[in-house]
């Protein structure tokens, strides 16, 4: 239940209690030989019962999109259709197993290809590889991809990524990982990439440049065809980081816009749902020029015959066969049910909304950047003549019933909530949401001790974080 | 913010201090107030040598992790251990029991390149 | 329009309080010859026509539903109790955002807490992170701590050839970006002993499959002792996670970093994925870890309480320092993986092993009894054998498939050497109506 403390579930354990069935073996058994067996296995003893209300209880704690208003920026928490859960439940369609002979798994390979052109189409790419995991995944194949580009025209030279300073933490994350060394962009007034600094970092060591558009800010890259042409004539390749699609289905296709490779997450814009921390999936798409590098196997249509093939000059493959395919049969719901109209109509609701938002909003909280936004925007959660702080603004939010918005990102605003409410919420959500930050910027200035201490009715108020650093407890002693 | 008048001290908030034929090496202050709680500090390996420049460790809080410099070449010749069960003494003592290391200086001259104690204090801006 | 509340009325009252006269205004900022491009795909359609086409695709497919299985190699046919998804998929949990707001995300929180405990009971490895993406990128991600461990002063990773093909390919793609050299599987017969030998000064880990993808159980005395003398890491790769459920867990015999694929806990085969990425080491290493950590703490009220912790590690504040670049993980199916092992708990992890281990040896003993076929694993093995058979595997398979059977994977597609080899899998879903059946299906296709 909310308010009380759910034990852990070793300690709800009684010595002999079972839960589950299993047939009685039915063949003779054969030796186990000494040495291999384990001593014990001290897994928790519950009953079903009691394994259904430990579940129910701890799910009961959690602030989800089905329960509350969730507008954390940079995420999209855009309402999971039920559709997709019946979808991605077909026995038939996901009692399948991986390698099974293709001839006898032609109805999810025809699934997957109709997903792969399909995000094609809505991207303005000539390719597109299902098989990364997640979004930071899909970030990697793409920087990987640009490296194997360039490798394979014999040009070595090219040991840089830039990165503007807006950007999410997975984008220097992935070129470390590849082995490129990162080079920041700064941002201008306007939120933009500073066109002379990126002039000025453009040369043939230069990989590409990893661009967010619309930004972690919420603003479309008012240059973004002049970035795409500096970067394209030193030689580099622009990789889009796919995370803000929301903004752009049936509004701007980032293939048209000059992008050479681009990550979707399918859990932010095409409702798949978050599930807690994943799992998520982070297709790739390409160019043409890159749609040998593919990581694959991708699936590929030979006359009526769907089948797995790896690309030309693949970079090899991500991860075990051929990605999170339950996320697959979500996003390909989704994209049917919208169509093209619909899609579109995503975009601009999800603009809307955010704009109206901000209007509201921006009357009481200082705008990070004075602009028309995309999907999402920026504001600084601190209260000027007082002690508040975003933090203390976000725990507040959540006595309101509202999940608070994602705080302290991006790293060039201070005190940063980044607010994106998506075209899911109707308006009196989005009313309700403004009226609650005006409310709490009140009590920042009649009642700060109550910001301070918020939140006040949660299972657990603030959590000693540097206790759970300094001597950190991870699993149940007992 | 407190300033040790006998060390010298980088931008990137380092202090350095003779002591006997060696350096003792820690952070400000001015650091420790920005980093606040800390929780861990990756330390080098007595005998590892260090260009300028070079990382030698890391300051960790619970929400951010600060690399720590070689301002200068050098060797490790004393690591605190204390600070693995008790990082919070860089907070609470930044220039006494918080010292991180000792080290030998490749090149004595390179402690006066260092900013001095007002220098340092001017760059604070306290 | 589905999902989009917004009526008519709404909009002229939002772009009022905007300021603007339409919703196109919005965006200017668009390059004007790009904006409003035309997508061309098929219409919309109702919730019955896309159910009815996924129906179509379903039937397109053989389901191990229908079909008897004995297909394995990294991805298993096991039973996943009903309460398991009746819960996992209540809305609370996959709805939820990653709980960097803990004081709203207890549920999932606390069930990571309990996921991390069992795992570590499991593999009895000291600390568990909240999931990777499945078993190969845990795989290649213990890769590169070990060689973040050596301090990149190590530039030598030694794989088993007996370790999942498609594990060995991913670490292969994971590493391009770093100077090391990845050997030990250049010879498809490489024994353990072999292994050992070749680990010497430069070598970051040795990484072996225990059952190896052949299913063998290996003898692993000493192996420890002697990789940490060389001051190497021992990688353990414990797929099939089940074996666990029977055999000695890997941090009994001193493994460095343990990964498998969790798949089988609780979650179906789903053609692939989503799976789960299991991932646990000691706790001296636990600043190199990648991935998220669960942590128990106290509220200010002194409550217990859970949040994540050593976030220090990952990517949205070491940036590129980071010690991986992961942000989502798997946490649904971590969570449905928790659930799997209470259900199942003490007594029924160690049945559910029992019953794979009885039933794979009774159809090995089965099919040795054929003429033209030989099980080719001379020692100990779990619940995967090799099968020498007649004829090529893909052939018989595509005559079992005649049958409502899923035969084995065939090994020559990796190793070249493995003529007419077949990997059969034998799981706790394999009646001996079952078993009987794929015998006699195998003995008929003899003496052609």
């Amino acid at each position: 239940m909310w308010n009380e403390l759910e034990p852990v579930i070793f300690d709800l354990s009684s010595p002999g209690r079972t839960a589950y069935t299993l047939p009685e073996i039915d063949v003779p058994l054969s030796p186990v030989p000494d040495g291999y067996v384990r001593d014990e296995l001290n897994l928790p003893e519950v009953s079903e019962l009691q394994f259904v209300r430990h579940y129910t209880h701890l799910s009961q704690k959690n602030f989800s999109i089905d329960t509350v208003f969730y507008p954390l920026g940079s995420c999209t928490m855009k309402y999971n259709p039920k559709v997709n859960e019946r979808a991605a439940a077909i026995e038939g369609l996901t009692q399948v197993h991986p390698l099974q002979p293709e001839s006898a798994a032609q109805g999810s390979l025809e699934l997957m290809f109709k997903l792969q052109e399909a995000l094609k189409e809505i991207s303005g790419f000539s390719a597109v590889s299902l098989q990364p995991a997640a979004g930071a995944h899909g970030e990697f194949a793409g920087v990987l991809v640009m490296r194997a580009y360039h490798q394979s025209r014999g040009d070595e030279k090219r040991t840089k990524v830039l990165i503007p300073d807006s950007a999410h933490g997975t984008n220097p994350a992935t070129s470390a990982m590849s082995g490129f060394s990162v080079v920041q962009i700064p941002s201008d007034e306007r939120g933009n990439v500073d066109l002379q600094a990126l002039r000025s970092a453009c040369d043939e060591t230069v990989a590409g440049l990893m661009l967010t558009n619309p930004n972690t800010l919420g603003l479309f890259e008012e240059h973004v065809l002049e970035v795409c042409e500096t970067v394209h004539a030193c030689g580099g390749l622009m990789y889009g980081d796919g995370a803000n699609l929301n903004a752009l289905l049936g509004i701007a296709r980032p293939g048209d816009l000059g992008f050479d490779v681009m990550h979707f997450n399918l859990h932010k814009t095409f409702t798949t749902p978050h599930g807690g921390g994943g799992p998520g999936s982070g297709p790739v798409g390409v160019g043409e020029k890159l749609a040998a590098f593919l990581p694959g196997p991708i699936v590929v249509k030979e006359s009526d015959f769907y089948k797995l093939e790896m690309p030309e000059k693949s970079i090899g493959r991500l991860k075990a066969f051929y990605g999170n395919y339950g996320m697959f049969i979500r996003a390909y719901t989704y994209i049917r049910m919208m169509g093209p109209d619909g899609l579109r109509a995503v975009s601009e609701n999800a603009v809307l909304n955010a704009n109206y938002l901000k209007a509201k909003v921006s009357k009481h909280f200082a705008l990070a950047v004075e602009r028309t936004c995309m999907h999402e925007f920026v504001v600084h959660g601190d209260i000027p003549g007082t002690d508040v702080h975003a933090l203390d603004v976000s725990k507040r939010l959540i006595d309101y019933g509202q999940h608070p918005p994602t705080n302290y990102f991006p790293l060039i605003v201070h005190d940063a909530l980044m607010i994106e409410p998506t075209e899911t919420e109707n308006k009196e959500a989005l009313d309700a949401f403004a009226q609650a930050l005006i409310a709490i910027r009140e009590e920042a200035i009649s009642s700060p001790e109550l910001l301070h201490s918020a939140p006040h009715n949660t299972p657990v108020t603030r959590l000693d974080e540097v206790k759970a650093v300094r001597n950190p407890v991870l699993c149940y002693k007992g | 913010m407190n300033i040790d008048p006998n060390a010298r001290y980088t931008k990137t908030h380092e202090w350095v201090r003779p002591e006997g034929d060696a350096y003792s090496y820690g952070i400000t202050d001015h650091a420790q107030s920005e980093l606040s709680d800390i929780v861990f500090v990756d330390l080098p390996a007595i005998g590892d040598s260090f260009a300028p420049g070079d990382t030698i460790g890391v300051v960790e809080s619970v929400k951010a992790a600060s690399d720590l410099y070689m301002p200068m070449a050098g060797e490790i010749v004393a690591v605190n251990e204390s600070l693995a069960d008790a990082p919070e003494s860089v907070n609470a003592d930044p220039y006494g029991a918080g010292w991180i290391f000792k080290f030998k200086m490749a090149d004595p001259a390179e402690f006066t390149r260092l900013l001095s104690a007002d220098d340092y204090a001017q760059f604070t801006g306290d | 329009m589905p999902y989009i509340p917004v009526t008519e009325q709404d909009q002229r009252e939002m772009l009022t309080e905007i300021g603007i006269h339409s919703v196109a205004d919005l965006f200017e900022d668009v390059p004007v010859q790009h904006r409003f491009p035309d997508i061309k795909l098929p219409k919309a359609v109702s919730e019955i026509e896309v159910l009815d086409e996924l129906y179509g695709m379903a039937l397109k497919n053989s389901s191990t539903g229908c079909f008897a299985t004995f297909l394995g190699a990294g991805a298993y046919n096991h039973f996943v109790p009903s309460a398991i998804p009746y819960l996992a998929t209540r809305g609370e949990f996959l709805t939820a955002y990653t709980p960097y707001q803990p004081e709203v995300s207890q549920g999932t929180l606390q069930a990571i807490f309990e996921y991390q405990s069992m795992v570590a009971e499991l593999t009895r490895m000291p600390v568990v992170n909240a999931s990777h993406y499945d078993g190969a990128t845990s795989m290649a991600e213990a890769a590169i701590m070990a060689l973040n461990v050596a301090n990149g002063k190590r530039h030598k990773i030694i794989i088993a050839p007996f370790v999942h093909p498609q594990y060995r390919q991913t670490l292969r793609t994971y590493l391009p970006g770093k100077q090391v050299t990845i050997v030990g599987d250049e010879n498809p017969q490489a024994s353990l002993s072999d292994l050992k030998a070749m680990v010497d000064s430069d070598t970051a880990c040795l990484i072996i499959q225990n059952p190896t993808f052949f299913g063998d159980l290996l003898d692993v005395s000493n192996l420890a002792e002697a990789i940490h003398q060389a001051g190497a890491l021992l990688i353990v790769v414990a797929t099939p996670i089940m074996s666990l459920g029977l055999l000695t867990p890997p941090g009994e015999y001193g493994a460095d970093i343990v990964v498998a694929e969790g798949q089988p806990l609780g979650g179906g085969m789903n053609f692939g994925g989503p799976y789960l990425g299991i991932f646990a080491t000691r706790e001296q290493l636990i600043r190199k870890m990648p991935g998220r950590l669960v942590g128990e703490t106290t509220d200010t009220n002194g409550r217990r309480g859970y949040v994540l912790t050593l976030s220090t590690r990952e990517q949205h504040i070491r940036r590129e320092k980071a010690t991986s670049n992961i942000c989502t993980n798997q946490g649904l199916m971590a969570l449905m993986a928790a659930m799997y092992l209470a259900y199942m708990g003490k007594q029924g992890m160690r049945q559910v092993a029992e019953l794979c281990y009885h039933k794979a040896h009774y159809t090995a003993a089965r099919i040795g009894q054929l003429a033209e076929y030989q099980v080719l694993n001379s020692g100990v093995f779990f619940n995967e054998f090799i099968v020498q058979c007649p004829r090529p595997v893909s052939e018989i398979n595509q005559e079992l498939l005649k049958k409502g059977i899923l035969g084995g994977y065939d090994l020559e597609q990796d190793y070249p050497e493995r003529k007419n080899q077949m990997l059969v899998c034998v799981t706790e879903l394999n009646s001996q109506p079952q078993i009987d059946r794929f015998v006699e299906a195998l003995l008929a296709l003899q003496g052609v």
